[in-house]
This record gives structure tokens, sequence and C-alpha cells, in this order.
């Protein structure tokens, strides 16, 4: 029934017509708002899940097209288009938007427009990561870059040198555009800026844990389930593609700021006082895992034993990245729940939750084991991928990365040792009440997303094949 | 005939649904249904390994391979989820249900007055879940799932109690402790599949001449061998989960969980997986003497060593737990000495006493209202008999005793070291013997500490005194049982027989087995055997020397802990290994984060980058006169920066 569907489209518009419709629903009528909002996102959602159903896993090449004819004069064109890198990106973004209105549900009642100027929010992020070719996506994508970074001034002279030297802004050109090593690494390094910030890489992590702590808990999710997904994209949009040969050439650079992520980040987090914080941290770490698997390809590939590891490091940081979505999602809002209720996320404020909270504490041990990458659960899946495809380039990179196992264990579970367990510790946790229905619902989809995954990664990385083989072909013939 | 593959399924899956159902039904089914609902899902997985253990050892059953499901394809490697059902397997299976069977039913009286009775009736058939996959498994990613599975259910368990601060405390640590044996296992699990390709057991040991003829370089210009490389990484694994030293520390400290775990976790299953998983690697580590050498010396130490401090411990549990300690070692050593079967076969027999043993110390403490000191017990014999007897098989089965369960699978590793060839085979011989006398020492002080000689508990607590309820003494006799005769019926099967014959490899070289086997006609002259030999009189000295510096002239221990002041301090005080790890490693990580957080985070790259961009600019124009800036955390922030980059760049670029 959807096959002829322009489902790209739909996805992309309903939230566009929902957030329009929120804005005027507005403060007027806060709780219409919100059922607007949850209608439009669970609509949105379903709209996504043909994406996967109907996905061919046989082809790297685009799907669900959709091109017309825009502005003709100026050649350019609403082109629409995923793969499957991008197919489960759209995903996760769908799927985390229903997850944060259900979260928000009480807030929005009181500061509906403030709350809901989050909502078109999306709406780029669905470009960005939807859109293939085509100017307009280039034009949203230089936007959104544009308008949330100071780096992205640098990409966008990288994009404008390479228009003038395609004469097209179609990322597909691009691709394929003949570029000396020394204009590699230039552009290299621009998006290096632009996508950095993004991941948030060390040294440019800082206004990570800031901005989740001025953040609602809506935002934080979206921050991080979303948000930082950008720049994970980019590099293997962008950068592995465009820039090959610098890639190649500078994937030291990446691997050294990605294992100071999971090593430094990780001692970094074990002493964080805020819980957000902690998480931010946390999530710093946790990313470090998928710049590590994008850029140790080379290594594994001139490794002299096979090209075998370099798809399993590729694919690993894809899954991290989704993986990351669900577990630091759930964490900022176990955290959030927690904050609902007594106004503080200073860990030194808690301590024996669980006596107060016992389903509420089942649920922050449960994320918090994943977040310390606990087979079974989503987080083990891409860290255990990236830590065995990275043994091949070289023992110690892979020593490093496998110390999150020590490292990510012992922020997490010292951080639970002081707030989920012991004693009540003081009056206010004593009038803690367990969480509420609404609550349980969205903790418990997503401890169900985190087990799915973890149990039986494969729906999710068969999608992914065709597409990162081509990526692997592609970026193996040098362009110099 | 049943399909055996619907059998092999529902072991472990009637296991995880009474955890189900006592988990998340717990308020509705209310006490009784959920100890009724584990129980009969853990007698349903008891019963049908039984039925395994059957087919393979007297069907003569072919070693069943085969995938559950496809867990992922990723690169063309196969991850897998599926069983392998050899003799091995059923071996441990039928161990593992039969102690957690025995253990459930003991759980009703130990925790019936706990108010999360249900949530531990779930952990702990959770946990059998957990073990079955792992002994089950037929490849090394569902081995590393139950591996970190029955460790975060023993977390949960240890920590059980989580409002002492003591309990809480002690699950972080076997945690973190356990995931540093897994940092290691997971680089081991790396090796393996970077010169295989694979993870499946079968395909790997047919593919291992391709890790015993290749070298790499983990310290530049220094050739590795990598059969050696990924034996040691795997074995730092076996170290943590079975409590080798220096990873030992967690396993004492356990001990803050309720008793039913200390049996069934700690002492006769989980801990006993890192054994189990040489045993089952047995097709690599034979190809690396060097790895065969590394696991025998530290298991002579762990087995020595950690017994002379079970001499000195005062808590019943903790007696028990660094005997546990010292058990394990003696596993250990087998494995290093190629006896794997003997590994098995004292992993068996110590599952039985050892289980025994801590649920009769359990019974004690239920007794005692939870009284732990044994200096505070004394007596208690008359008030208990069916523990006392119970505690005395098992303290004759743990030390030896000729005829019983522990005698038969200690002399075989006993036996086996001797003749073994490895570098360290000395140190361990000589460790183990005197393990020997160590273990009947600390094993009797305890025993007549607690059951014989003046009652040293208060009033209060003597009134109260008597037998603890069937619930609790049902399943110390079921343990007694195979106590004792569990050897003499079945060493010649395990040993010498076919049980093992597809899933354990020796190399002939590698004789200690066969001089067992040399020794032994038939398990009666196996016993009279055991008179020619040291072990028999070096426990019978240990018992005597307890008896005598316990009973007969206690005073006589005080004045040997005042003459031996600093030996004392330093058993009591564990030789240290607690403090020098909160020193060198947690403390050290604390301070190395606040470091990094403050100077690295906050002030330089905050202060510098972030807020100074003005101030950066100006750096640019005049780098110079912006070098000295006079600000500690300038240079240091350059420093630290730099240092890593230029790390980065030589290293990697």
């Amino acid at each position: 029934m959807y096959a002829d569907w322009p489902l790209l489209s739909l996805a992309i518009w309903t939230p566009i017509l929902g957030g329009i419709l929120v804005l005027f629903a507005g403060d007027r009528e806060p709780s219409g708002a919100r059922k607007i909002a949850l209608v439009v996102s669970i609509v949105t959602f379903l709209l996504t899940l043909p994406l996967y159903t109907q996905f061919n896993t046989e082809t790297h090449l685009m799907q669900f097209v959709e091109r017309q004819p825009w502005i003709a004069a100026f050649n350019i064109e609403y082109y629409l288009g995923i793969d499957g890198i991008s197919m489960p990106l759209i995903l996760l973004t769908s799927f985390t938007t229903v997850i944060v209105i259900i979260s928000a549900w009480e807030v929005i009642q009181y500061r509906a427009s403030q709350y809901m100027a989050a909502f078109p929010m999306l709406i780029p992020m669905f470009l960005v990561i939807g859109v293939w070719g085509g100017a307009n996506r280039i034009y949203a994508t230089l936007k959104f870059f544009l308008y949330t970074f100071i780096g992205s001034v640098l990409m966008l002279v990288a994009l404008i040198y390479m228009y003038t030297q395609s004469g097209s802004f179609a990322i597909f050109d691009f691709h394929h555009l003949q570029l000396s090593l020394s204009e590699q690494v230039l552009i290299f390094l621009a998006f290096l800026v632009a996508f950095a910030v993004k991941v948030p890489m060390w040294p440019v992590h800082t206004w990570l844990p800031d901005a989740h702590v001025e953040a609602p808990t809506g935002g934080s999710v979206i921050l991080a389930a979303i948000m930082l997904k950008i720049g994970g994209y980019g590099f293997l949009r962008f950068s592995l593609p465009i820039t090959p040969d610098a890639s190649a050439e500078l994937d030291w650079l990446i691997i050294t700021m990605s294992l100071t992520a999971v090593v430094y980040i990780g001692f970094v987090a074990l002493v964080q006082r805020d819980m957000k914080k902690l998480i931010a941290y946390s999530s710093i770490a946790h990313m470090g895992f998928v710049t590590l698997g994008f850029f140790i390809v080379f290594r594994i590939v001139n490794s002299g034993y096979g090209e075998q590891g370099a798809a399993l490091a590729l694919e690993g940081g894809m899954v991290q990245m989704v993986s990351h979505g669900f577990i630091s999602g759930a964490l900022f809002l176990c955290v959030g729940v927690m904050y609902d209720r007594m106004h503080s996320r200073q860990i030194g404020d808690y301590g024996g939750v669980a006596n107060t909270m016992p389903v509420f504490a089942a649920f922050m041990v449960f994320f918090a084991m994943a977040n310390a990458g606990l087979p079974g659960t989503s987080g083990f899946v891409g860290e255990f991928m990236v830590i065995l495809a990275s043994f091949k380039a070289s023992f110690w990179i892979a020593f490093l990365a496998a110390l999150t196992l020590i490292l990510g264990a012992a922020y997490t579970l010292w951080m639970v040792k002081r707030v989920i367990y012991g004693e009540v510790a003081n009056d206010n946790v004593a009038a803690l009440t367990d969480i509420n229905k609404r609550e349980f619902l969205f903790l418990a989809i997503l401890a169900l997303a985190v087990l799915a995954l973890g149990l039986w990664p494969d729906p999710l990385v068969e999608v992914m094949h065709p597409t990162i083989d081509n990526l692997l072909n592609h970026i193996a013939n040098p362009k110099i | 005939m049943v399909d055996m593959e619907s059998i092999y399924l529902a072991i472990p899956l009637a296991s995880l649904a009474g955890a189900v159902i006592a988990g998340f039904f717990g308020k509705q089914i209310g006490r009784a249904g959920a100890h009724s609902v584990t129980i009969l899902g853990v007698g349903i997985s008891f019963l049908l390994s039984l039925v395994v253990l059957k087919d393979v050892v007297f069907d003569g059953a072919a070693v069943y391979n085969q995938s559950l499901y496809t867990w992922m394809v990723s690169d063309g490697i196969r991850f897998e989820v599926g069983f392998l059902i050899d003799g091995l397997t059923a071996l441990m299976m039928s161990v593992v249900t039969g102690v957690s069977l025995a253990v459930h039913v003991y759980t009703i009286g130990y925790m019936h007055d706990d108010d999360g009775y249900q949530r531990f009736f779930s952990y702990i058939s959770l946990f059998t879940f957990s073990m079955l996959m792992l002994v089950m498994s037929n490849n090394f990613l569902q081995l590393f799932f139950g591996w970190e599975a029955v460790g975060l259910v023993s977390y949960l368990l240890i920590g059980f109690w989580f409002k002492r601060e003591t309990a809480i405390y002690a699950n972080m640590k076997a945690f973190l402790v356990n995931r540093v044996g897994d940092f290691g296992f997971l680089l081991g699990i790396a090796v393996v599949l970077m010169f295989t390709g694979s993870l499946d057991y079968y395909e790997v040991f047919d593919r291992a001449d391709a890790l015993l003829y290749a070298t790499m370089q983990v310290i530049p210009g220094v050739d590795w061998s990598v059969i050696t490389l990924a034996c040691i990484l795997l074995f730092v694994g076996a170290m943590g989960k079975s409590a080798q030293v220096p990873l030992h520390v967690w396993l004492p400290d356990s001990m803050e969980g309720p008793t039913p775990i200390s049996a069934l976790i700690h002492a006769a299953t989980m801990v006993t997986a890192g054994i189990f998983m040489v045993a089952r690697m047995s097709p690599l580590f034979e190809l690396s003497t060097t790895a065969l050498s590394v696991v025998i010396v530290i298991g002579a130490t762990t087995a020595f060593f950690m017994g002379l401090v079970g001499i000195v411990q005062n808590d019943i549990k903790r007696v028990v737990a660094y005997s546990t300690l010292s058990q394990l070692g003696y596993m250990t050593v087998a494995l290093g000495a190629s006896a794997y079967s003997a590994a098995i076969f004292h992993l068996m027999t110590h599952a039985f006493f050892k289980a025994l043993l801590f649920l009769a110390a359990g019974s004690v403490i239920i007794a005692m209202h939870h009284e732990q000191d044994i200096r505070k017990m004394g007596g208690l014999k008359k008030y208990m008999p069916i523990t006392y007897w119970v505690s005395l098989i098992g303290s004759l089965a743990l030390i030896g005793f000729p005829g019983f369960s522990g005698y038969f699978s200690k002399d075989a590793i006993l036996i086996a070291t001797q003749n073994a060839n490895v570098p360290g085979a000395g140190y361990a011989y000589v460790c183990v013997l005197l393990g020997v006398f160590v273990t009947a020492f600390y094993s009797f002080r305890m025993f007549f500490l607690v059951f014989h000689g003046e009652e040293r508990m208060d009033k209060h607590t003597r009134e109260h005194l008597h037998e603890t309820p069937w619930v609790v003494t049902a399943p110390l006799i079921a343990l007694a049982i195979p106590s004792v005769i569990i050897g003499w019926i079945t060493i010649d099967e395990v040993l010498f027989g076919d049980l093992f014959k597809e899933a354990i490899l020796v190399f002939e070289d590698h004789g200690a087995m066969a001089a067992v086997g040399a020794a032994f006609h038939g398990s009666f002259n196996f016993v009279i055997h055991g008179f020619a030999g040291p072990a028999v009189y070096l426990a019978g000295a240990g018992v005597f020397a307890a008896w005598y510096l316990y009973l007969k002239k206690p005073e006589l221990a005080a004045q040997f802990r005042q003459k031996l002041e600093l030996p004392y301090r330093i058993l009591d005080n564990k030789y240290y290994f607690d403090r020098f790890n909160e020193i060198v490693f947690a403390a050290t990580a604390r301070g190395v984060g606040q470091v990094l957080w403050r100077l690295g985070d906050a002030l330089m790259i905050d202060g510098l980058v972030v807020n100074g961009s003005a101030r950066l600019v100006g750096w640019v124009s005049g780098v110079v006169r912006h070098v000295q800036t006079g600000y500690l955390n300038h240079y240091a922030f350059a420093m630290i920066s730099g240092l890593i980059l230029l790390l980065g760049w030589v290293v990697l670029g």
C-alpha cells in the first residue's frame, strides 16, 4: 500500500505542518497542542517505518527517491532519497521524537509554545539526513551548520570551493570530484572542524556538558539522540567519500582524538558531581567509538591481514550511533524523572532512591548497565564491533579503546551506587514517589529498544551492508 | 522419543521463564508463587540436564553443535547464538542446575523474612539461565554474553541488601574487578577473530594453526607468539571470573551477599566459569607452553597464599571464601598441568562440597541470628546435629579425606602436578602440597571453633539455638550425599573415560594425566594408593594442629599470634592487595579525573580556547609575547594537548 507514497516528503512535511499547527494552538490551548504534537509525532514515526520494512537490502543506490524540478532556471531540484546509512538515523529521529513528546507531556502544559519551538527543529535534521543531492539539501545543510556553529564557515568555504570545481552542489558529484592531496587535506580539515564540534570530539567537546545542563530534559534527549549524530553522519557522508586520501593520511589525528575521548573523558566522567554532566561526558566517550570505527578502516585495510574488519568497524560505528541515541536518551530521561521530583541533578543530593522508587531504580540500573556496555544490550554491540575490528589495526588502539569496559563501568556504576543504592539519604529522597504510568511507558519502550538491539542487532546491521561496502570500495580507490 | 534439540532449548528457557515471572509479576503471584515457579523452572532444567547427561554418557550421543539464530552478520563474519553439547557441557549443565535447585529450596528458609523474597528468586533463576547459556555456548560471542550476564547477576545479588554500604561497595568492586578480567578476555577474543576469521569454537580450533605460526609485535621490535598472546589474554578473563591472584580481591568481599548466592554463585558455579573456559579452550592452550606456565604459576600462588589468609579469618563466610579461592587455585594448577579433566573433576566435587559448606555456614548463621564471627560461636554440635554432621562431611571432602569426593579430585591434581613438565610445575607442586596442610588446618580450625569447645555466644542467642527447618537441612543432606560418593563413583568415567573425548584435547607430550592414569587401578586402589603419598598425612597433620591449637590448648593460638606478629599482620591485611588497589588504582583514577577535568577541560580548553578566543587571536598574531603568559594552566594545556597529538602522530601517523 505504501509503494506509491512519497514517504520521504510526508516524513519531512508532516512535522513541519504539525509544528505550525502546534505553534498556532500554542499557549491558548496547551492540552490540545500537546495532543496534536503526540499525534503528529506518532504519524511521522509510522510514516518512517515503511522506510525500514520496504527497504531493499540488496542495493547501495538511493531508495524512495523523489525528484522534481523546483527552480528550473537555476537547475535546482527537489530531490530526496535514502540509503543504508541515513535510513537508521531517520528511524532513530522519528522514534526519539515520540519518546520526547511523551516525556515532556507535563512540561508542554505550562510552556507549550516555548517547548514546541524545539519541534520544528527536527526538520533540518530530517533534511540533513534524508536528503541527497539537489541544491536544497545543501542549502538546508549549509544553513543548519551555519547557524549552529562557527566551524560551518569553514565547511561552507570547502563546499563553495568544490562547487567551483565541479559546477554542482550535488554531493554525489563531490564524491567523484578529483582533488589533489593538498586540496583534500584542506577540505578534510574544514569538515573536521565542523563535524568534530558536533560529535563532539575532544578537545572541542566542552560545550556539550554545559548545553545539557542548560537544556530541559527533552532538549537533552534530542541533543543526545539526534543532534550529536550529525557529526558522525557528516564524517561518513562527506569526509570519507569526498576526501578519502586525506582521511587516510590524517586518520591518526581522528584516531588520537577518538581514543582520547574514550580514555581522557572516561576519567573526567568519573569525578562529575552533576548527573547530567556525567552522562554528557559519557556521551562524548561513547561517541569516540563512532569516530574510531569510521577512521580505523584505513589501518585495517593496510594491516596486511586482509580487508576483513573494515566493514565491521564502519557498521560498528553506525550501530554505536543508534545505540547511543537510545541509551543516552534514556539516561537523560532518568535524570529528568528525578529532577522533576527533587529539582536537583547533584549526585550528592541523592542516595537510596531504590528504597522509594523501586521500579524506577530497576530501569536506571538497566540503562546504566547498557551504558557500561553489557552484552545483551545495544551498548555492547557497537563497542564490541569496533574493538574487535580495531585490534587488526593495532593492539594498542584496541587496548585503549577496550579500557571503556573498565572506565565506562566505573563512572556509571559509581553514580548508580551513590544515587540509587544505600540508605535513604534525606527527607527529600524519603518523600519521592515512584514513576507514574506515563514515565513507565517511555522508559519501558526505550528499555525494549535497547534490549532488542542488543539481543538481535542483525536487522539493523543488515540494511547497511550494501551502502557500507560501496563506501569502502569508493574510499579504497585513491582520487590522486 | 522427544527431539533432543527442543530439550536443549528448554533447559535454559525453563529457568529464564521462572526468573521473568517471579521478577515481573512477583507482587501478583506472591511469595509462595515466586518460589514455586522458579523452583519448577530450575527443576525442569535440572531434570532435562540429567536427560542430556544420560544421553551423552550412557547412550553415547554424538556431539551436537548447532546455531539457534544468527545474532549478526557483519563483514562476512557470522556472529551466532547456538549450543555445543558434549560431555563437558552436559556435566557442567547438571552440576549448575543441580546445585541451583538445592539453593532454590534452601532459599525458602534462608530468605524467609526478607522483603525482597521474589526479587531474590528471580535473580537466582536468572543466574541459572545465564550460566547455562555460558556453558552451552558454541562460540566466543555467546560465551562472553553469558560471562558478563553472570557478572551482572552477581552484581545484583552481592548488592541485594542495597541499604548496606558494605554490600554496595562490594558489588561495585566485584563488577569492576571482573571488568578488568573481561577487558583482557575481549582482547583475547579479538586476537582469535583476527587470525581465524571466526568466533565459532570448532572453526577456531580447526584453524588454530593460524595462531600457532603467527607472530605480532605488541611492543615494536619484539615478536610475540600469537597463540601465547591469545591464551594469556583469555586467561586474564578467567583470572577475573575465577578470582585468581591478583584479580581475586572481589571474591572475599562478595560475601556481603546473602549466603545462598555465596554458595551458588561464589563457590559452586560462576567462579568456576574461568576453569570451564580454559578447559573448553584446551585445543588452544595446549599449543602454548608459555601460557600453560603462566596458568600453573598463577593458580599455584592462589592455591597456597589465599589458603594462608583463610587461617586468620574470623568471619565464618570469609573462611569459606578464602577456601574457595584456594580451591580455585587448585583447579587452575590442574589446567596449567594440562590435566583439564582433573580440573573439571575437582570443579564438580568442589561444587557439591563447597556449596554444602556455604549452606551449612548459612544454617549456622540463621541459628546464630546472623552472627558470623566464629569467635562468638562454639559447641553448636549439640544444638544443630544435622548441620554438624553435614559440615563434618563437607570439611572432610574439602581436605581430601580418603574416600570422600574431594580426595579423588585433589589427589588427581597432585599427581598430575607432580608429573607436569611445563616451567613452574615444580613451584606449583610445592604450593599445592603445602596447601593440603593449610586447607586442613583452616577448615578444622573453623569446624572446631564453631561446633566444639566452649559456648562463647551470649545467653540470649544460646537460649534460642536450635536446628534449622527442613527446607534448610534437606538441601544440606542432598548435597552431603554427592560430597561423599561422587568422587568414588565417577572418577573412572570423568578422568579416564570417554566423557571429554571430544571436548578436551591433550597433547601426548603433556603427560600429566597419563601419569594419573598409570597410578589408577580402580577407585578402591586409588584410595589405598593415596596412603603412599604425603598428602593424606599432611591433611591429618593439619587437622591435628587445628585440634591442638584451638581445642586442646587454645592459649597456644594466641601465643603463636603474638610470636608471629609480622606474618599475622600481613595475612590479616590480605597481603595489602585492597589497600594497594585503593591507593594506586581507585585514588589515582579519581585524581587523574579531577586533573583532566579541572585543568584540562575547565581551565585550559574553556579558559584558554573558548573564553579566551579573543586572546587566542592575539596569541596567533604575537606568539612569542603570549607564549609566556605566566599562567601554569596555559602551559599545561599546551603540553597535554601537544603531547597527546604528538603521541598520536608518532605512533599512528
